[in-house]
């Protein structure tokens, strides 16, 4: 065995979200009325777009997810008896070896050749100089920086770029393939289709942001070989490498703590609109308590008590990255425990709302036990509440994550995290000359994850919540056919045309 | 003659996410200075677009396509919305259906008034308020000067209907577009606020466009009616000469599918209309009506019908009619003395029930009733404060007492807010009663324990008024239907629990899934889809099916036609009598409709405010009502009798609050006969037959029974 797999606890949880969402799609496939939003969703060329760049990010966090450790030479002697590295690692780290490895003396700007900082050097003739000495990786193989940086940048861009559109225009042509196979129509017919956007998905909007996504990860991944792209950061550890690392962090926090929040959201909150009576009061009591405690207290709070606990018993864990594992487990834990109250409330007004509509009522005509109304009629009917939620929220915990290491109760330090990166970054700010690129590095990743996550939140929620769908239908109105025609002026839809007595 | 309002071939579409909806699809009519014409037609017909398109406030996704509005020499569709706003609001105004959506809950009715009066007349501060209390003077509201100075929710829905029509008022318009006014309103309240439109328009002279799907109201209220079918017109005429005799087969349908007691008395199966409205957003090749029309023939199919006239002002959209075709086929008879065939003739969709006399089996009344209900009480106990002391009730039912024999049907007949519903509930055991007893078969059903009462569950069961909140939209029919059937363990047969029927699904239980649905007309196959592809109508066989799966002998219905058309209603009483009928069900028919009562009802039961009023079998009490109250409710329910010399009783106010019912008699502060000794104590029985009672001090008391 070249290596021994290693199973984190988060690791095993992420798997579990993946079995889930595996079966829920298999689920949603079959069953038409959640299938036809997601559709909707389908639709939309923002929200296509935005899952086109979370999927890079989602693919990324999943590579940074299967954990093993790679099997030493065992110097001790020929026991037959194989060594593992002391080490975890990632599937994303091996295949990122040069970056993780390529470590230089200290900081050294984006692209550079030449290290940030002077240092004494001694010169040929025995006297010593300050100046900039060439980085040990970056830039290594020009023989003369100053004339042939630009041009080698550039060359190898344009290299890296060619590449991911090549690459671009396989995967197009696989997509129009797959089309015209599926509608039996010819593939020039379907290539047209995907140009003018009519198809079921909007696979245009996925093209162009795919086009887009391939062009940067091709330039940026010819370069990252031979330059630090992002510069590097006190230790010389590579930038972007940390930045791509980070990508898993925030994954983690935002899909996890929903996993850990859903099950208190979804009990106590339908439990409460349903049962009313003092089972409501409790639960109401309980999450107004708790949401009444500024929650980053609330946080520190058991973040250190864990640290002390864990500093206290060493011996729990085998390797470093077990040990900050469980921390942000437990990070995810917290949060979660802390913010189910928001969903809660919105579960227990809708579960109010549908206790009393009539088909719960029929079921209580028929005998039906409690259990089964909540489980075949209340929770499909609020499950969309729950979606729109679950995705909205996952932004907000990207960014409380970041701003929780920056203050030094989020993950453990030794976890490359994008707000510990930017706490790392925040008093190189105030050096002159400026150390700008951990920030912006933190600042852009996140940016892309957070602004995407939202774009998708936004389209599953036009696709799923009925309210919102009503006003934006139908935009396409044909204005002015006659001369002078009249600006229609929109009025609520209950002036719609419905009879009731 | 000058027309007030000129509608010329009014196309207005609808941009939908497939096709376009042609919602109103060359539409014309006038209107003339101080007249009524009433816009008559089912739901999605186009009524409400075409008023939309008037007033220029279609939704977002309607446009106005082709035709001309004239108001006086203007065309609105060709003024710039800046002078549109001029327009609505003073030249024309439009009163919606639900008062309560239409007035600003956090504006005094004084400042919803003034912005209209400030826009339209530059009226501000004393000027202002002197005819915004002049204003609510007309509409009759009492205290005006006081009242204008509150908020909406402080009034009830018959005084923010009143609201709504002195909003309307206030400018002064030529023309009023009354969208379903009365619609949301009880009878009592519809009656005054009609008389209060007629009012006006007598005197002010302004035209109205009268939006109604209630041939009743449109009766009471026009001067010329229009009938309009899938977003175009079909027939217009003047009152007296529509209901005298209509001419388009729809028409002639819509009047033949009112329940009433008439049909009942001959045994007739109500004529509904077969299908639905059908979907604005297809192409017409012929007659739109001709998918459901009895008359149909080959060129209804083929060819849309122009307007031909029947006699004067009376024309109508139809084949039927047009005189090419009539000189063509002599034999057939000239088109009056058709309609007249045919109005006589019961269309097919009866024809198979025509010759059946229903057989209404007179039971005796010694016989044991199925359910008996005596003093039954709910009271809603209101909280206040940190530890949530009670302060008081709410006495939704406050002492009802009756009986349902096998196979009969009572109503129970009140306006909203009497505790109609309640009584239902209470009987159901789905609120639990204060104090009363329900006896069902003998066995009392009050402080049952739930595992008990689970097992009673299947011989009573409900359907509800909302067919579209009374289906899960989440589960397939055949759930819905194996629901009741695997937690009652009904029909499956053998003792089968509730988890093996689940799993396996049996044939049995399929095969009765399939069989219910055939009962109720639907074919077996539909039990695959999910709700929201069914019309209404069709919902409420659904409905009706869920309940029959567990072989109830009684279902209480709580207004289950009140949602749906008239054509569809009739559909659905013809289904509920057929089963009555064939499985000798009891129903106790929760109502406030009188036609429906007359035609279904065994025997019927007045409520006001928590209590029964008057009781006894329908002719008794619909035809002799004793209790002022039932007489003023009788009366003010519209009729089509054109000649119609019946006096209706107006009762002034509203429902009183349950919370503190007036005392002595509830019904003295509204009674037009109220004597002194009704604000004491609360009457007791009065018996006018075996089966007939009333509590009213108008007649002599029993001594031996204060009960109520």
């Amino acid at each position: 065995m070249f290596f021994k797999p290693v199973i984190l606890w988060t690791d095993a949880l992420v798997y579990l979200l993946v079995a889930i969402v595996i079966a829920l799609v298999w689920y949603v496939r079959r069953n038409e009325h959640f299938a036809a939003p997601w559709r909707r969703v389908g639709r939309s060329a923002s929200g296509m777009a935005a899952l086109t760049v979370l999927a890079f990010f989602v693919i990324i966090g999943l590579l940074d997810t299967v954990h093993l450790r790679p099997a030493v030479e065992n110097k001790s002697g020929g026991s037959g008896e194989t060594a593992y590295s002391v080490e975890v690692l990632s599937l994303l780290d091996l295949i990122a070896t040069p970056l993780r490895t390529r470590v230089e003396k200290t900081y050294s700007s984006p692209f550079a050749a030449y290290l940030y900082a002077r240092e004494t050097v001694e010169l040929p003739n025995g006297g010593q100089a300050r100046e900039f000495p060439r980085l040990e990786f970056g830039g290594a193989h020009l023989q003369d920086p100053e004339t042939q940086l630009v041009r080698d940048v550039a060359w190898r861009a344009v290299a890296g770029a060619g590449l991911g559109l090549f690459l671009w225009c396989m995967v197009v042509a696989f997509l129009a393939a797959t089309l015209a196979h599926r509608s039996g129509e010819p593939f020039l017919s379907a290539l047209s289709r995907i140009r003018h956007d009519d198809t079921a998905v909007s696979w245009r909007a996925v093209c162009l942001m795919l086009a887009v996504t391939l062009l940067l990860c091709g330039a940026a991944l010819a370069l990252c070989g031979s330059y630090h792209i992002l510069g590097t950061d006190k230790v010389g550890q590579d930038v972007f490498y940390q930045a791509l690392k980070s990508i898993r962090t925030g994954l983690v926090i935002g899909t996890l703590t929903t996993l850990m929040m859903l099950p208190f959201a979804l009990l106590l909150g339908i439990t409460a609109g349903y049962f009313r009576g003092w089972v409501d009061d409790v639960i109401q009591y309980l999450y107004t308590t708790l949401s009444s405690i500024p929650s980053v207290l609330l946080i520190a709070a058991a973040v250190l008590m864990m640290q002390v606990y864990m500093d206290t018993h060493p011996e729990l864990f085998d390797t470093v990255v077990a040990r900050a594992d469980l921390r942000l487990l437990f990070l995810c834990i917290i949060l979660g425990v802390t913010s189910w109250t928001g969903l809660c409330r919105l579960l227990r007004g809708e579960t109010l709302r549908l206790r009393e509509l009539e088909y719960i009522q029929a079921a209580h005509a028929f005998g039906v036990s409690h259990w089964r109304i909540i489980s075949r009629h209340i929770l499909p009917n609020v499950m969309h509440i729950v979606l729109i939620a679950t995705v909205m929220d996952f932004s907000g915990l990207v960014l409380a994550e970041a701003v929780l290491s920056y203050v030094g109760v989020g993950v453990d330090p030794s976890m490359i995290s994008f707000g510990t990166m930017i706490n790392a970054a925040r008093m190189e700010m105030a050096r002159e000359p400026m150390v700008w690129w951990a920030l912006f590095a933190a600042f852009s990743f996140m940016f892309a994850l957070v602004l995407s996550a939202n774009l998708f939140a936004d389209a599953v929620q036009n696709a799923f919540d009925p309210r919102v769908r009503l006003s934006t239908k139908a935009k396409t109105s044909l204005r002015g056919k006659r001369q002078g025609e009249p600006e229609t002026k929109p009025v609520s839809a209950s002036a719609g045309d419905r009879l009731s007595p | 003659m000058s027309y007030v309002l000129e509608i010329n071939d009014l196309e207005t579409i609808l941009h939908a996410e497939e096709a376009p909806v042609r919602a109103v699809d060359g539409l014309t009519l006038n209107i003339m200075k101080g007249e009524t014409f009433a816009l008559l037609g089912e739901s999605g017909c186009g009524k409400s677009m075409a008023a939309l398109s008037v007033m220029r406030l279609l939704p977002e996704a309607g446009e106005i396509m082709a035709g001309s509005v004239k108001l006086g020499n203007e065309d609105l569709l060709l003024l710039p919305e800046a002078a549109m706003r001029g327009i609505r609001g003073k030249r024309i105004s439009m009163i919606f259906q639900e008062p309560m959506l239409s007035l600003n809950p956090v504006m005094t009715v004084a400042e919803q008034i003034g912005e209209v009066l400030q826009w339209h007349f530059r009226l501000h501060g004393a000027a202002a308020q002197e005819r915004i209390r002049a204003i609510l003077n007309q509409v009759g509201i009492p205290e005006a000067a006081r009242r204008m100075n509150e908020y909406p929710f402080q009034f009830s829905g018959g005084m923010k209907q009143r609201m709504m029509i002195a909003m309307a008022l206030a400018g002064e318009p030529e023309l009023l577009i009354a969208d379903e006014p009365t619609t949301a309103l009880d009878v009592t309240i519809q009656a005054q606020v009609l008389n209060l439109m007629r009012d006006l328009q007598q005197r002010d002279g302004m035209a109205i466009l009268l939006i109604t799907h209630d041939l009743g109201v449109a009766a009471q209220m026009a001067h010329r009616v229009g009938i309009m079918y899938a977003g175009e017109m079909v027939e217009t005429a003047t009152r007296e000469a529509f209901f005298r005799g209509p001419a388009h087969p729809y028409s002639r349908k819509l009047l033949a599918s009112l329940p009433g007691r008439e049909s009942r008395h001959k045994g007739l199966r109500l004529a509904a209309i077969s299908g639905n409205v059908p979907s604005l957003s297809r192409e017409f090749a012929g007659c739109r009506f001709a998918d459901r029309c009895d008359h149909a023939f080959k060129l209804c199919h083929e060819a849309a019908p122009g307007w031909a006239v029947v006699a004067g002002e009376h024309h109508v959209r139809c084949h039927l009619f047009d005189p090419d075709l009539l000189r063509r086929s002599g034999e057939r008879g000239s088109g009056d003395e058709e309609s007249q065939q045919t109005v006589r003739k019961p269309g097919r969709a009866d024809e198979s029930g025509a010759g059946i006399e229903l057989k209404r089996e007179r039971r005796t009344i010694s016989s044991p009733p199925l359910l008996s209900v005596t003093d039954l009480k709910v009271y809603f106990a209101i909280h206040k404060g940190l530890i949530k002391n009670v302060v008081g009730h709410v006495k939704a039912v406050d002492g009802v007492s009756l009986e349902i024999r096998q196979g009969k049907t009572l109503a129970l007949v009140g306006e909203s807010g009497c505790g109609k519903t309640t009584v239902g509930k209470g009987i159901l055991q789905l609120v639990s009663p204060s104090a009363g007893s329900v006896r069902y078969n003998g066995l009392e059903l009050v402080g049952l324990e739930r595992k008990r009462l689970r097992k009673m569950r299947a011989e009573f069961q409900l359907i509800f008024q909302d067919p579209y909140s009374s289906l899960n939209p989440r589960m397939r029919i055949v759930d819905i239907i194996e629901e009741g059937m695997n937690a009652l363990n009904v029909g499956v047969g053998g003792d089968t629990g509730e988890y093996r029927a689940e799993q396996q699904p049996e044939v049995s239980t399929r095969r009765r899934v399939d069989a219910l649905l055939e009962s109720v007309g639907l074919p077996a196959e539909t039990k695959w889809r999910y709700p929201h592809e069914f019309s209404g109508g069709q919902r409420q066989r659904i409905a009706i099916a869920r309940a029959l799966a567990v072989n109830p002998k009684l279902i209480v219905c709580d207004e289950p036609t009140s949602a749906l058309d008239v054509s569809v209603q009739a559909q659905i009483l013809n289904l509920l009598r057929e089963l009555q009928n064939s499985l000798g069900l009891a129903y106790l028919f929760i109502t406030h409709n009188i036609s429906v009562v007359e035609y279904l009802a065994d025997e019927v039961a007045v409520m006001y405010l928590g209590r029964i009023v008057e009781r006894g079998t329908v002719d008794e009490v619909l035809t002799t009502p004793r209790h002022p109250y039932t007489q003023a409710l009788l009366s003010a329910v519209p009729v089509i009798e054109p000649e119609s010399t019946r006096h209706i009783i107006h009762l002034h106010g509203d429902l009183p609050s349950p919370v503190n019912p007036p005392s002595g008699c509830h019904f003295h502060p509204r009674c037009p006969r109220v004597m002194p000794v009704c604000h004491e104590t609360y009457p007791a029985t009065s018996a006018f037959s075996s089966t007939h009672t009333a509590h009213c001090y108008l007649y002599p008391q029993e001594p031996d029974s204060r009960r109520f």
